[in-house]
């Protein structure tokens, strides 16, 4: 049992955290909040040369072969920094994906413009109607020529609206909740028959509904069997989220203490009243639970798919629970100023409610883990 | 970064498991997990096996004949002990009087002292808390004046665990009453058999004899049983709290606690159906299980960290505010369980020569009691607001 970060892991944490540091103050932050785009293009091209692109990829494809630990490592780094950049939709969700399904030409092709910081993917999975089961799939994709023709609606794409392309789940066969027929597909995201309207989160992302009418779409792996790459890459989505979740958390934490140490009220600062430092206790505490929770699920990526699935699952209802503690206490905390735009631990306890949102949430895990109660796990 | 055990963490798990499968008593384990009274005889015995076996003394350097254990070590021992129900170790003497006395008692105090508390020849309780003194405890009035060789010692002291059984007390005594709070205690060993100590039981809430009052009226005490300086007691007091305690998270009790909770909860039938399929309880088992699961990681985390060559610290409250909230819901969790049968009281089931009928099901006989009796995990060894303070003052630096 190890939980120090072995030296390549420690490199990767000192680039994020340099490059977040140095390049993510709050001010630059918002500017690219507020541009169209709604996050940075230079940022990107900055993480294709950092290499951060390609943390979970070959080395073929100029790669670093990471895993969930290495993951964990650049997410919390982006979380500190309430980082934009379509990270999770390219990279985590849909690169892994393709680099799952995907065969060696379109690998070939698609994990080395990722990498290269030329390609920006979004994973539509999710639809209108299925809330958080990525197994309610409507949408259709049948044979067309030496493709397919995809129809059907998905539902708050994260970083949808301005993808290059898309990876679309898609039923090949069977119906509703089906676990087999559903099939992964990369489309054109300005392809005819593709519509898509983009907005912006409350969190300061971007994210898009979009709708397919006999869109072309081109299959990736077999037809039908998609289901567990689709969670294999879920499983690191929700990772990466939990560990951007505790760097939020953390920030916010150190931001919220460092607030009630300089704030006098009744002539004293206001951290020195019991009341205010056990909540603040308290907050460490559910930060200390999201951290562990974690390391636990981003290295147990490679346990017995059920040991995963109840980790994982697990992982991300504790940062639901966890995470909703923090940010309100966060604000409560501040005072007024937790309710102004301009303080920047209001947006971090933004994006932290936001994940919750993201991958399912506290209920849904928490259903989730109540299935899978009875699976025997002895951890480490 | 690898939260799993190393093959030789491993081997260290199975010789311990094979030690437990072999030499732990049946029918001791058989009352832990049942709940049942642990008789003295109970612990001592089996506290004695440990002895032979050279395991008695995870925390003590080896040259005293303590383990050697590194803190991985000593975590994969309490958690397989709590696993096969093992009895608890009796904490006061081997976990609390002993490191003081190795830290700073002399040459001859660790002679005469140490090796009857490996063996489990003398028992040991604590006389720290009194009537005017708990989360305060340096407001301690029980006084000690010196009249020659001897201490006398006048005060009370109270919360004194099984100190209806103890030989020995170790107690903190006030020795200069003009010097500020902290700085006039001293820290006695005390024979319970010396006139004008008087023990009275205290009954708790659950109807049991767990904690007493201990009465001092001029008692006289050798000036060879003062333990490190005089009016210095109060180092030794911080020292014995803050030492080092790896089991304080409970994961090994909770773990076993909720395996129970499930097996019971597969077995009670509520509107035809098993307990365990009740959407509400099972969102409350799932709640405690993932809860568990992070206090499991944030206690390895501490273990390792401590592995590393950290001191741990403050961070240890974390443990035990986190370790102690969980233990209580799932007590609560029984209770819920029981349902109308949580309502019983029969004290003369708790005794393992028990032959009478349960009035309903076996394992509601206990939970009730357990559940008030284990409010108490959040009052002693510092309640949890204590424990509170103490991260807002040392982490936090409020």
């Amino acid at each position: 049992m190890d939980f120090k970060l072995s030296d390549e892991q420690r490199m990767l944490e000192e680039t994020v955290g340099r490059l977040v540091r140095d390049g993510y103050p709050f001010d630059v932050r918002e500017k690219a909040r507020t541009s169209e785009l709604g996050y940075s293009a230079e940022m990107w091209q900055q993480f294709a040369e950092l290499g951060l692109l390609g943390v979970p990829f070959s080395e073929d494809f100029g790669g670093f072969n990471g895993g969930g630990p290495e993951l964990m490592v650049v997410a919390e780094g982006f979380g500190r920094g309430l980082v934009l950049e379509p990270y999770l939709a390219t990279v985590v969700l849909s690169g892994t994906l393709i680099n799952s399904l995907g065969s060696d030409a379109q690998k070939e092709k698609l994990i080395s413009a990722i990498v290269g910081g030329e390609l920006r993917l979004a994973l539509a999975a999710y639809e209108p109607e299925g809330r958080y089961d990525h197994t309610h799939v409507a949408a259709t994709a049948e044979k067309s020529g030496d493709g397919y023709s995809l129809t059907g609606n998905k539902a708050v794409v994260l970083h949808g609206d301005s993808a290059d392309q898309l990876v679309v789940i898609a039923r090949t066969g069977g119906n509703g909740t089906d676990r087999d027929g559903l099939s992964a597909f990369i489309v054109d995201a300005n392809a005819d028959g593709v519509s898509r309207r983009g907005y912006e989160t409350i969190d300061g992302l971007r994210a898009a509904e979009i709708t397919f009418n006999k869109a072309a779409a081109e299959l990736l792996g077999e037809e039908g069997k998609a289901i567990d790459a689709l969670e294999a890459s879920l499983a690191l989505g929700i990772v990466a989220l939990c560990a951007e979740a505790t760097g939020a958390m953390e920030v916010a934490c150190d931001q919220t203490l460092a607030y009630i140490k300089e704030r006098q009220q009744f002539g004293v600062a206001i951290g020195k009243f019991q009341a205010l430092q056990h909540r603040m206790v308290e907050m460490r505490m559910e930060l200390e639970k999201a951290r562990s929770m974690t390391i636990f699920a981003a290295c147990s990526l490679d346990a017995p798919a059920q040991v995963c699935a109840k980790r994982v699952a697990a992982a991300k209802a504790i940062i639901g629970k966890s995470g909703r503690k923090v940010a309100e206490e966060a604000i409560q905390l501040h005072g007024g100023m937790g309710m102004m735009e301009e303080t920047a631990v209001a947006h971090y306890a933004k994006r932290i409610v936001l994940i919750d949102h993201q991958l399912g949430d506290l209920g849904y895990h928490m259903q989730q883990l109540e299935s899978l109660l009875d699976v025997d796990d002895d951890a480490a | 970064m690898d939260i799993n055990f190393t093959p030789e963490e491993l081997a260290f798990r199975d010789e311990v498991r094979v030690f437990l499968d072999t030499k732990l008593p049946k029918e001791i384990a058989s009352k832990v997990k049942n709940g049942q009274h642990l008789s003295k005889d109970d612990t001592v015995r089996w506290q004695k096996i440990l002895n032979e076996q050279g395991w008695m003394a995870l925390h003590w350097p080896k040259e005293h004949g303590g383990t050697g254990w590194s803190p991985i070590q000593k975590h994969i021992f309490e958690e397989e002990c709590a696993e096969y129900g093992a009895p608890s170790v009796l904490p006061f003497g081997v976990n609390m009087v002993a490191p003081v006395i190795i830290k700073f008692g002399t040459e001859e105090q660790k002679q005469k002292y140490l090796p009857p508390i490996l063996n489990s020849d003398v028992w040991w309780c604590q006389g720290y808390s009194e009537p005017g003194a708990g989360s305060d405890l340096a407001g301690l009035k029980t006084k000690a004046v010196r009249e020659g060789d001897h201490y006398v010692v006048t005060g009370q002291k109270t919360w004194t665990t099984l100190g209806q059984h103890a030989d020995w007390i170790f107690c903190l005594v006030r020795t200069d009453p003009s010097a500020k709070k902290q700085e006039g205690i001293s820290f006695l060993l005390i024979d319970m058999k010396t006139p004008g100590i008087t023990v009275r039981p205290l009954i708790t809430l659950d109807g049991e004899h767990e904690v007493n009052e201990v009465f001092f009226d001029e008692v006289k005490v050798p000036v060879e049983n003062l333990v490190g300086e005089e009016n210095k007691g109060w180092t030794c007091a911080k020292y014995l709290l803050t030492f080092e305690r790896t089991g304080i998270a409970g994961v090994g009790q909770s773990k076993a606690a909720l395996k129970h909770l499930k097996e019971v909860a597969r077995k009670v039938q509520q509107n035809g159906k098993p307990l365990i399929d009740d959407p509400l309880f099972r969102n409350r088992l799932a709640d405690v299980e993932m809860e568990l699961m992070a206090l499991e990681m944030t206690n390895l985390r501490t273990v390792a960290a401590a592995q590393a060559g950290g001191v741990p610290g403050a961070e240890s409250s974390f443990l035990k505010i986190m370790g102690t909230e969980l233990r209580q819901e799932i007590t609560d969790l029984f209770r819920r369980a029981a349902g109308p049968y949580a309502q019983p009281f029969l004290p003369e089931s708790f005794e393992a020569d028990y032959d009478g009928e349960p009035v309903g099901p076996e394992f509601a006989n206990t939970v009730s009691t357990k559940y008030f009796n284990m409010r108490k995990l959040s009052i002693f060894g510092g309640s949890n607001e204590i424990q509170k303070n103490i991260i807002a003052k040392m982490i936090l630096g409020l």
